[in-house]
Parts: C-alpha cells; structure tokens; sequence
C-alpha cells in the first residue's frame, strides 16, 4: 500500500498544472471524508466537521503569520494538532448523544465557530484573510507548476497515510468495538467497554484528520474565510462518505476525485448548476448504490439480515 | 423600561415567522422522522413565489391588498402541490431507510431546489415591497411600527392555535397524533399511514413557504436566504423539541428574543447566541425543552 501511496504522489508529475490543485484538493477532502466514515463506524454521522476544519485552516494560519513558519509539513502539523485539541475537548460532551443529536449538535457547534469568525474583525470579518505561499524543508518554490506538484505530494502522501492508519485501525480492537456501538451502544457497555469512550477516541482522530485537511485547503488557496466552517462546507464532506460507503477507504479517495471532476466540469459547462447536478448525483447514489461506490468492487461479505417485518412494511407492501 | 419594551416586540415580531418555519418541520419531524434539510429552500420557494405573485400584480396596477391575497393564494397552491410531489415521487422511495439516511435525501434535495430557485429568479436580490405599507406605521408605547410586523403576530398566533385545535381536538389530528406516537399500532388499527404521511409533508411545506410568502415584502430575496432560515429552525425545533408544537413556539419566542436582544446590544454575537441557547439545551435536555424521553429497545 505505502508503495500505491509514493506511486500516485509521483504520478503527478506526469498530471497536467490544472489537475495538480483539483487533486490537491480532492485528497484534503478525503482526508476529512475518511474521518467521517471513521466517525459514521460508530453510527454517528458528524454534519459539522467544518468546526475542525476551519479550526486547523485558522490555527494554521495565525501560528504560520505570526511566527513566520512556511513550511508545508509543519503546518499540517499544526492544523491536525489544532483539529484533534479541538476535537478532545468536544468530544466528550458530544459522545453521549447520537443520531440526529449528535448530527446537529456537531452542526450547531460548526455555526457556532462560524457566527463568531464572520463577526471577528481581527480575522478579516466574512472576507477572511491572505497567507504566503508553503515550502518544503527550507525549499522555496518559485515556480507555480512545482509549489502545485509539491503540495500535490505532500498532501496525497498524507492522506494515503492516513488511510494506511485507518485500513489498521478498522481491523483493531477499537475499530471493531466501534461497529459493535453502532450496533447497539448499550450492548456494549454490557460487555464491559465504554461506549462513549470509543465515540470518543474515533471523533478525535477525524478531528485530527479534519484538522490536517484544513491546512491543506488553507495552503492550496492561500486564503482562508469562515466558509470553511459554514455548514454546507461541511455537508460537501459528508456527501463524500456518503458516495464512498463505509466500507473501503479507497472508496474515500475515489468519490473524493469523482465529486471534484463532477464540481469542476459543472463548472465549466453548467455553470451555477453544480449543485444540482451534486443533489441528483448524490441521490442517484443512494436509492442505487445504497452502500456506496464501494460497494462495486467489494462483495458483501456476510449475508444482509433483513429488518423484521411490521406491520408498517406489511402495509406498505400492500399498498405497492 | 423602553428598550426592554423595544427587544421583546422585535423579539416577537421575529418569533411569529419562525414559529411558522418551525412548526412545519417540527410536524414533518414527528409524522415522517425526517429532519428535513430541505426546509428552508421551501420557505425561500414560498418567498420567491410571493414576490413574482405580488410584482405581476402590480404590473396590472391593481392594489396592493390583491397583490397581498394573489401571493397567499398562489404560495398555498404551489406548495402544497410541490410537498406532495416530492412525498409521493422521491420520499417514498427511501421509508425504511437509516433516519441519516434520509436526512442526506433531504440534503440532496435542498441542493437540487437552491439551483432551481437560481435558474428560475436568478442571482440579483428580488424585492417585493408593496404589501408592506398595505397596514400603514402603528405607534405603540411611543415607538413607530410597521403595521405589517405587528399584524404577523396575531397571524401566526392563529396558525399555531389552528394547528393545536386540529391535532388535539379533531378526529382526524389525533390520528395524526397516534401516527406520531406509535406508527406501527396505528397501522394495526386500519390507519392508512401512507395519506397521512403525504398530507403531513404537504402540510410542512405550505407552512414553510407560507411564513416565506409572509415575509417576502420584509426582506430581499437571494441565494443563501434557505440555508440561513433552515439554521435558525433547526435551532427553534431542536431547543423546543423535536416532534412538538408547543416547543416550536416556545423555541421561536426564544430565539426571536435572543436575535432582537444581540441585534439590540451586541449585533456581532447574533448567531453565536442562537446557537449557544441550543448548545445549552440539548447538553441539559437532550430532548429539547418539550419532549419526554421515551424508553429503547435494548
């Protein structure tokens, strides 16, 4: 898999200048994406992890002007430890809750970060603010196409890492406990596991992730804004897990260049009608990919147990 | 004494047309367990329509009050026909499915209506302006009114009261109310749940875009109007209760209160405020301030 990782970083010198930033930013959307799904696993769905993504972009931007670090790596460094503080300061008053609850909650948090930006003059009120390009290890790229390329590596190396990290923690004792707390919560406090400790541990790793993916935004546009916290921001990366399935984190990454090639040719040819090609698409998706796109290359494992029939079904049937 | 007089009409005034956004999701939260994201794009539907209804009739040169009653009309048509449409050929596909499930079908659909709205009034701002003067200034306790605000008030009194009458005094809202308590035990008794979810739905749908009708003459119409309204109903339905009539208004007074009060005092924590009241309520009353929590199956 590490090899794939280095594979794909390299394969962007052979990618057209125009496709480096599109993928730049497809693989910072599967990172926050792939947080999701490693969230989703324990049955919660976060519609607000644009609170830790504009967490990371601004942390990472403040530190990055104020103390003068350019370099890439860092400061991805500094927006995952942004995101995942963050994230374990939250996390335990929102793991108590779940489904729609917690959904809104994370939302209303996400607002809450975005009412207090767009009011804060100091970071630029609704318009936001400008930061210098990245480096790499002192390097300065003076040439558009190479900052572009290493950007493009730095953030596909990542997120590829980062998916290695979540291949291994799904196959880990906290990765299957989560499955089983999506399942039924309380099941599993009767086996002896807090339930909300594994909500917990999963919402701050993809408040880690989130984080990171916030700085990659932040260093592709060089701009940053409070939209990274409104909350349609954050329903474009629950659409991602969405069209990905909560099965296979290549599927992340796949859905994550399928929506930005969908958003850039809407754009193209569509203009002001991305969205509604984004709403049938992700439609589209659920009535007949109900378990994603990965579910066209991973063959369900164990049977489906169907949900008992009531009489609610009975009569809907009926009714068909 | 004047300024605290000041914050709670604003705060009223603001509250009766959210009470009406936020009754209708709260309804087609409790009937169909949808959270429906989509809300707001109904509202901003409404508004759009109001304001094509009202500018087309004054370009016959007839008086505002028909432009007033033409947009009522013609909101009330199209959006209960839009409501059942969309119950009858998308929501129905998907019943049965996780409640987040359905919550991103929702979301889907407010993408799809907020390029429709763009395609059909497109970007630039939509005024509708001549009802507003159609009740003249009303001066009250020395400060001047606009007598259109003030009439919102016992309108929306009255929606929420029609409502309340006709779920728990009519024969037909109650079984309304049993499907809300236990769908599958009405079944059980012969209720077609299927009707009363599409009337449900059609029913949230005309509330919405009949609070967007009422208050297109206030505002300016543009993109971003839906998804700002369905924040702030979702913090009125979540603060009062998912699923309660009651906790719709007593969320609506809330929030209108806590709008005019930072508009008043501190203008940049508007939605900060919001948003802290419902944080607060749902970490106390995960259920909001209105719902009994209700036993699981383990």
């Amino acid at each position: 898999m590490l090899l794939l990782v280095v594979a794909a970083a390299l394969f962007g010198r052979a990618l057209p200048t125009w496709t480096l930033s599109l993928a730049t930013i497809a693989a910072s959307n599967a990172l926050i994406a792939l947080g999701i799904v490693i969230l989703a696993r324990t049955g919660n769905v976060s519609f607000g992890q644009g609170l830790f993504y504009a967490a990371g972009g601004y942390g990472v931007a403040l530190i990055a002007n104020a103390w003068g670090i350019t370099d890439a790596l860092v400061q991805m460094l500094i927006g995952a430890v942004c995101g995942g503080l963050l994230g374990i300061v939250i996390g335990p008053l929102l793991a108590r809750y779940s489904g729609i609850f917690f959904g809104m909650l994370t939302l209303a948090l996400s607002m809450v970060l975005y009412g207090a930006l767009v009011k804060t003059t100091a970071l630029g009120g609704s318009d936001g603010f400008n930061i210098g390009r990245p480096t790499l290890f002192g390097l300065t790229f003076t040439d558009t196409r190479e900052a572009d390329f290493m950007l493009y590596a730095v953030s596909v190396v990542t997120t590829g890492l980062a998916g290695i990290a979540a291949t291994i923690l799904f196959r880990s004792e906290l990765g299957l406990a989560s499955l089983a707390v999506r399942e039924n919560n309380l099941r599993v406090e009767y086996l002896g596991i807090s339930s909300n400790w594994v909500v917990t541990i999963n919402f701050a790793i993809a408040a880690v992730f989130a984080g990171a993916s916030g700085s990659f935004a932040l260093m592709a546009q060089r701009h940053i804004d409070p939209q990274f916290a409104y909350w349609t921001t954050s329903g474009e990366f629950v659409f991602v897990a969405v069209l990905a399935g909560y099965q296979s984190v290549a599927a992340v990454f796949v859905a994550s260049v399928a929506l930005e090639l969908v958003r850039s040719f809407s754009n193209l040819y569509l203009p002001n009608t991305w969205q509604l090609v984004l709403g049938i698409f992700l439609l589209g998706v659920i009535l007949f990919l109900p378990r994603g796109i990965g579910s066209l290359w991973i063959k369900q494992r164990r049977k489906r147990i169907d949900p008992p029939l009531t009489a609610v079904t009975v009569q809907k049937e009926a009714a068909q | 004494m004047n300024f605290f007089l000041t914050v709670v009409l604003d705060g009223l005034i603001q509250a009766s047309w959210l009470f009406i956004v936020a009754l209708g999701l709260t309804l087609v939260f409790g009937v169909l367990k949808i959270l429906n994201i989509a809300h707001g794009s109904f509202y901003a539907l409404g508004a759009y329509i109001a304001a094509t209804a009202v500018t087309t009739v004054a370009a016959h040169g007839l008086p505002p009050s028909f432009g007033f009653v033409a947009m009522l009309i013609s909101v009330a048509l199209i959006g209960s026909a839009v409501g059942l449409l969309l119950e009858r050929g998308l929501l129905k596909m998907f019943y049965g499915r996780d409640e987040v499930v359905l919550l991103l079908v929702t979301y889907a659909v407010f993408l799809i209506l907020e390029d429709a709205t763009k395609l059909i009034w497109g970007v630039n701002p939509i005024y509708a302006t001549q009802p507003y003067e159609l009740f003249g200034n009303i001066e009250f306790a020395g400060l001047s009114y606009v007598g259109y605000d003030l009439v919102l008030l016992p309108v929306s009194a009255a929606i929420g009261f029609l409502v309340w009458f006709g779920l728990n005094r009519t024969v037909k809202g109650k079984i309304v109310l049993a499907v809300i308590h236990n769908e599958e035990m009405s079944v059980s008794m012969g209720v077609r749940v299927n009707r009363v979810y599409a009337v449900a739905f059609a029913f949230g749908v005309l509330l919405a875009s009949l609070a967007g009708a009422l208050t297109a003459p206030k505002i300016s119409m543009q993109p971003g109007l839906s998804s700002d309204v369905i924040i702030l109903s979702f913090a009125i339905v979540v603060i009062g209760g998912l699923g309660s009539v009651e906790g719709a208004a007593v969320g609506a007074i809330l929030v209108g209160l806590a709008r005019a009060a930072s508009v008043h005092l501190m203008p940049q924590a508007e939605l900060f405020m919001i948003y802290l009241i419902m944080a607060a309520v749902l970490m106390f009353r995960p259920e909001g301030l209105f719902k009994r929590e209700t036993a699981r199956r383990i």
